[in-house]
């Protein structure tokens, strides 16, 4: 009964490839993997086997489980006896949280912008368009230094960042889209029919770049908790006491000879996050628009 | 030069921006920089002041701010260059066998290269590095800047992520391209396979890879400030982070005015080039 409704969604829904490739193994893989850690990071409270900031000097860099360290601290302690474990879960909060906070604005920028660009009159798309190459002059990084200098660490500031590095591939997707689509018979018919600019822009061409998005979303919330967890590492994100994977890479950097751990496991966990939404955009891509390679 | 010069006066602008921000902030850097006129009367200021290589004192070092950033581009362009090299020559080289053996494990090592490449953050895998060869094995240098040997374990931190990224892209342009009629006819005309692959189909995929190399040198310049801060390298990057914490935003607004500059001068390089690689490409 499932299998069948499977089939025919994707018959109806999708495009050839989804029935030539019924499952896409790297989108699966992907999606799982950061399924997972999303849910432990949302149940961290409840699977954190200590307190993420307090310390406890009693047991300081103690060992992973198995490694000379016992199971009440799976993954070993840090420089100030804090179970790294409960760090994780709860560094992944912060991370994921943030993270999806700034895709998700700046997709909501991003495509408005490429609307509007592309939909208005010459001009309004040229200072759109200027404005995007301003923007990918400058590396990321240093924008963000540049406005960490001026207004300092906080999560809202770190958002902006995000948010503001990540606006233009999206504004510039929904842009190229918006003005193939709209020489297109169909929107012509559209406006023969009297539908306003409004409306064609929403019930006709957005929903015709939702793919593309989708596959840009998935990608960038890669680099975003990539850039998240960077600008913590060097100290401009998330500020200590606070767990954030950064943090801990950086705070783990000053003990590699003597605990290799406590930088071994942040990193650890940012990669898998990052593989799994990167395979998931490259899945997502190859089963919606097979032609992007 | 069109580009240029579209593209360039609007990246001071950019640097400026976030001064015009919040209050407090604005009042800290009035007090700091003795900035008192309007936002664009100081804009006017700063530019012309620009022009005229003047970019400010660096509070940190009481010295003009351009020196201690020059002094430093040596370093910085040291390090991406070793970093450019390795993006060529094993990024091209990665994509080309896994190309031209589709499917065979060469193909599916330089994709799994690609992806974890493109997955391990560049700061992690710089302490990673240092564990192994630095702690563990003891055969490399993990910081300073003194000889060849401490170039390496930066130049391949900074190096992996781009690597990855024109490997799987020259990868999939080489793919495209091997399929055309007029390799087929090469092939037919009994021209050897490295002929057919290096002048034929390489040239023919070089214009995307081209692009993607210019425009990640933005990944190398923002790279070079995680990396330089792991390996101690002293660059722009670790200035740059330095002058944060002090304050010094003369210092940060000139190495950010020198790494736009950089970008957009390099992929104006890579525009040019075009024409060099494919002559059908003019620029009137």
């Amino acid at each position: 009964m499932t299998d069948l409704f499977v089939t025919d969604r994707s018959l109806g829904a999708g495009p050839p490839t989804s029935h030539r490739r019924p499952l896409n193994a790297p989108a699966v893989i992907g999606g799982l993997l950061l399924a997972l850690t999303v849910l432990a990071s949302v149940l961290a409270p409840v699977l954190s086997p200590s307190d993420p900031v307090k310390p406890q000097f009693s047991r300081r860099l103690a060992p992973p489980w198995g490694l000379g360290g016992t199971p009440a601290h799976v993954l070993g302690t840090d420089n100030l006896g804090r179970d790294i474990l409960a760090r994780l879960l709860h560094g992944g909060r912060i991370s994921l949280a943030l993270a999806s906070v700034s895709v998700l604005i700046a997709a909501a920028v991003g495509i408005v912008v490429g609307l509007v660009a592309g939909s208005g009159g010459e001009r309004v798309d040229a200072l759109f368009m200027r404005l995007a190459d301003v923007q990918l002059a400058l590396p990321v990084i240093m924008l963000a230094i540049a406005i960490v200098a001026v207004v300092g660490t906080s999560p809202a500031a770190l958002v902006g960042v995000l948010a503001l590095s990540g606006w233009v591939l999206y504004a510039r997707t929904v842009r190229a889209n918006v003005l193939t689509i709209r020489r297109l018979e169909y929107v012509e018919a559209a406006y023969t029919l009297g539908a306003s600019d409004l409306r064609i822009v929403v019930r006709h061409i957005l929903p015709n770049t939702l793919a593309p998005i989708l596959v840009i979303g998935s990608s960038q919330f890669a680099t975003m908790v990539l850039l998240e967890s960077g600008l913590s590492f060097l100290g401009m994100g998330i500020q200590a006491p606070q767990p954030s994977w950064g943090l801990m890479l950086a705070e783990g950097r000053d003990y590699l000879s003597n605990a290799w751990w406590l930088a071994t496991a942040p990193g650890m966990t940012i990669s898998l996050v990052v593989l799994g939404a990167n395979l998931l955009g490259d899945g997502l891509r190859d089963l919606l628009d097979p032609r992007l390679g | 030069m069109f580009v240029v010069l579209r593209v360039l006066p609007g990246d001071p602008a950019k640097m400026l921006l976030p001064e015009g921000a919040p209050q407090s902030a604005v009042d800290e850097l009035n007090r700091h920089l003795g900035l008192r006129e309007p936002l664009h009367v100081q804009y006017g200021i700063f530019i012309r002041s620009v022009f005229r290589g003047d970019f400010g004192q660096s509070f940190q070092y009481r010295a003009p701010a351009l020196r201690v950033v020059t002094e430093r581009l040596a370093a910085t362009a040291q390090l991406a260059l070793a970093a450019m090299f390795l993006m060529g020559a094993v990024g091209v080289s990665l994509g080309i066998v896994a190309a031209v053996r589709r499917g065979t494990r060469y193909d599916l090592a330089s994709t799994l290269f690609a992806v974890l490449g493109q997955s391990l953050p560049n700061f992690w895998l710089g302490i990673m590095l240092i564990l192994l060869f630095g702690v563990a094995l003891r055969w490399l240098p993990t910081s300073g800047f003194e000889s060849w040997r401490h170039l390496i374990l930066p130049a391949v931190t900074l190096a992996a992520f781009p690597t990855a990224l024109v490997a799987r892209l020259t990868r999939s342009s080489m793919l495209e391209i091997l399929g055309r009629d007029y390799i087929r006819t090469g092939r037919a005309k009994g021209l050897a396979e490295r002929a057919v692959v290096l002048r034929h189909a390489l040239r023919n995929a070089a214009v995307p890879v081209l692009t993607v190399l210019g425009l990640q040198v933005g990944t190398l310049l923002g790279g070079a400030v995680i990396t330089e801060s792991v390996f101690a390298w002293p660059g722009m990057g670790k200035l740059v982070v330095d002058a944060i914490f002090f304050r010094d935003f003369p210092v940060v607004q000139t190495v950010l005015i020198f790494s736009a500059t950089i970008f957009v001068l390099i992929n104006l390089l890579v525009d040019l080039l075009y024409t060099v690689i494919d002559p059908r490409i003019r620029y009137s």
